[in-house]
């Protein structure tokens, strides 16, 4: 099951860059969150920090809280346990080339010392399922590599390989913008089917994409939150100026 | 808008008849130049063949080395011994190579110690092997008071560690940082994200990098002068001097009997095949398993 995440007066620096600036909104459990913006604006960083891999880099950091349910994800627990319980999927899609279609779904859990034979062939088949991908791999699952596969391919697998170690919350950086119309479909109407199990947060630089998945969405600039509300609302009667502008096309 | 130039015939074929030349000559000069490579190496493999293959018989494989004036013999010692100080210097060198290239590229990013690394390690490549053999010499031989073929192992890791090293951290880099992101990003912790993942994706080109560190030390004379000294009986006490195939050959080569000389080639002949059948092996293991598709 999904879980809310609460927000509060996030900053995040690039070395001497402040790329996130006070940032505070609520996302709702179990739905499909839109984050919009021109290019640098800051949304990747916002749910890169959300899982805390935006401490990967090391001139990076943040500062403030985020809440996952009632676990404060940068007090109360390691990155380790962050990632497990938020998934990412990332723009490009990155199966892991050495591994079988197989093994790629099943890492997040063989890698973390878990090797049950029987548990993971169920764990692969559902995530393969719930990614829309299992009628189309099932006979290679272990004869072919994660790399052999198509691009919109390579994205499902990579959806099913998040979904598999059972998180409560799904990030995706931009998940389509790398595929062709059809995959995008195809990735959408997963968000879709998702969300009523996850809380998913996706970020995009496509409005008519978060204008179909997302109930609601946040609009960024430069670093700021200017307006969050829900999606019909961002697209019809934006409260703010620059929103307006921002959607009408005026700039951006 | 401007008009493009009007392009005439003669034009035309002055430009097709300039790219063919153009292409023929450096065709011609690509495959001169690998013919010229190769020249030296295969005549180097043949005259190994014409010079060794006839004094090659069981006895070779099976004999120590007979005394002066006796016919036959052969260097079943110094096959056996080059076999097992290879094998300790690689099981020494290997690991602490791949260890450093490791920390290079996945820790040590812009530190000053991954620098000072870095920059040792390619002074140790350039380092005369015969120095190897030296400072091993003064570390272990002259402490024990006696040679020994741990001792030439320990010269030989020593020259293997710079190669595996920096061939680690260069494949490493290769591993596309999405795939690590991808890996971190599934809550694997770091260090097994390196060994499963990054690791794993560079190690055809790590193993390359092994193979050829192994194939240098394997022909190494230098550093075994003074280690492993050389042993005329057989035995694989590696507390006790040993003998390996270069040295046997650098002995029996400049020794004034025509039969040592002929022993010398057949070794010779026996440590290139050696070296061969050993990469080319390890290269089969190694692409055992390989998925279809994959890159």
């Amino acid at each position: 099951m999904g879980v809310d995440i609460k927000v509060e007066s996030l900053n995040a620096w690039y070395g001497q860059t402040h790329t996130l600036k006070d940032v505070t909104l609520q996302i709702p459990a179990n739905h499909a969150t839109a984050l919009i913006g021109p290019s640098g604006c800051g949304k990747s960083t916002f749910v890169r920090c959300l899982n805390r891999m935006h401490e990967t880099n090391p001139i990076a950091r943040a500062e403030g809280t985020v809440m996952m349910g009632d676990v404060d994800i940068y007090k109360d627990a390691s990155p380790v346990e962050i990632r497990r319980r938020i998934g990412m999927v990332f723009q490009r899609p990155n199966p892991f080339p050495t591994m079988s279609i197989y093994d790629n779904v099943a890492s997040g859990l063989k890698l973390n010392g878990f090797n049950k034979r029987r548990v993971l062939d169920e764990v692969v088949e559902r995530s393969l399922k719930q990614a829309a991908l299992w009628e189309e791999v099932k006979d290679d699952l272990k004869k072919k590599s994660g790399a052999s596969l198509s691009g919109g391919q390579q994205q499902r697998l990579c959806i099913a390989r998040a979904l598999a170690v059972d998180p409560e919350v799904l990030l995706m950086d931009e998940p389509a913008s790398a595929l062709d119309p059809v995959s995008t479909a195809k990735i959408e109407d997963l968000i879709f089917k998702l969300k009523s199990q996850y809380t998913i947060v996706i970020v995009t630089h496509n409005m008519q994409q978060a204008a179909r998945v997302a109930e609601n969405t946040g609009f960024f600039l430069m670093g700021k939150l200017v307006e969050f509300a829900p999606t019909t609302k961002i697209f019809t009667n934006p409260s703010d100026k620059r929103t307006e502008d921002y959607i009408t096309g005026r700039f951006g | 808008m401007s008009q493009l130039p009007v392009r005439s015939a003669n034009f035309e074929r002055y430009l097709t008849t300039r790219r063919s030349v153009t292409n023929g000559l450096v065709t011609f000069l690509a495959v001169g130049a690998t013919v010229l490579v190769l020249i030296p190496l295969g005549a180097i493999l043949f005259y190994l063949l014409y010079k060794g293959f006839s004094s090659l018989n069981l006895a070779f494989f099976t004999h120590v080395p007979a005394p002066v004036g006796e016919e036959g013999g052969g260097m079943a010692n110094a096959i056996i011994g080059s076999g097992v100080i290879l094998a300790l210097a690689s099981a020494m060198g290997i690991p602490f190579g791949i260890g450093a290239g490791v920390y290079l590229a996945e820790y040590g990013a812009g530190s000053k110690l991954a620098e000072a690394v870095r920059f040792t390690a390619d002074v140790l490549n350039g380092v005369p092997s015969i120095v190897m053999g030296i400072a091993a010499y003064s570390l272990i031989v002259a402490h024990q008071h006696h040679f020994s073929g741990f001792a030439g192992s320990v010269a030989l890791a020593i020259m293997m560690v710079p190669t595996v090293t920096r061939t680690t951290e260069e494949m490493l880099a290769t591993v596309p940082s999405n795939v690590r992101e991808a890996a971190l990003g599934l809550g694997i912790p770091k260090w097994r994200t390196v060994i499963s993942v990054s690791l794993r994706t560079a190690s055809p080109g790590i193993i390359t990098g092994c193979m050829l560190a192994f194939a240098r030390v394997a022909g190494e004379t230098a550093p075994l002068l003074f280690t492993a000294l050389g042993n005329q009986f057989f035995g694989v006490n590696l507390n006790q001097p040993m003998a390996a195939l270069p040295l046997q050959i650098y002995t029996y080569a400049i020794s004034p009997y025509d039969e040592w000389h002929r022993l010398a080639w057949a070794g010779a002949l026996v440590l290139i095949v050696m070296i061969m059948v050993s990469v080319t092996l390890v290269r089969i293991f190694a692409s055992r398993g390989a998925l279809k598709g994959g890159n």
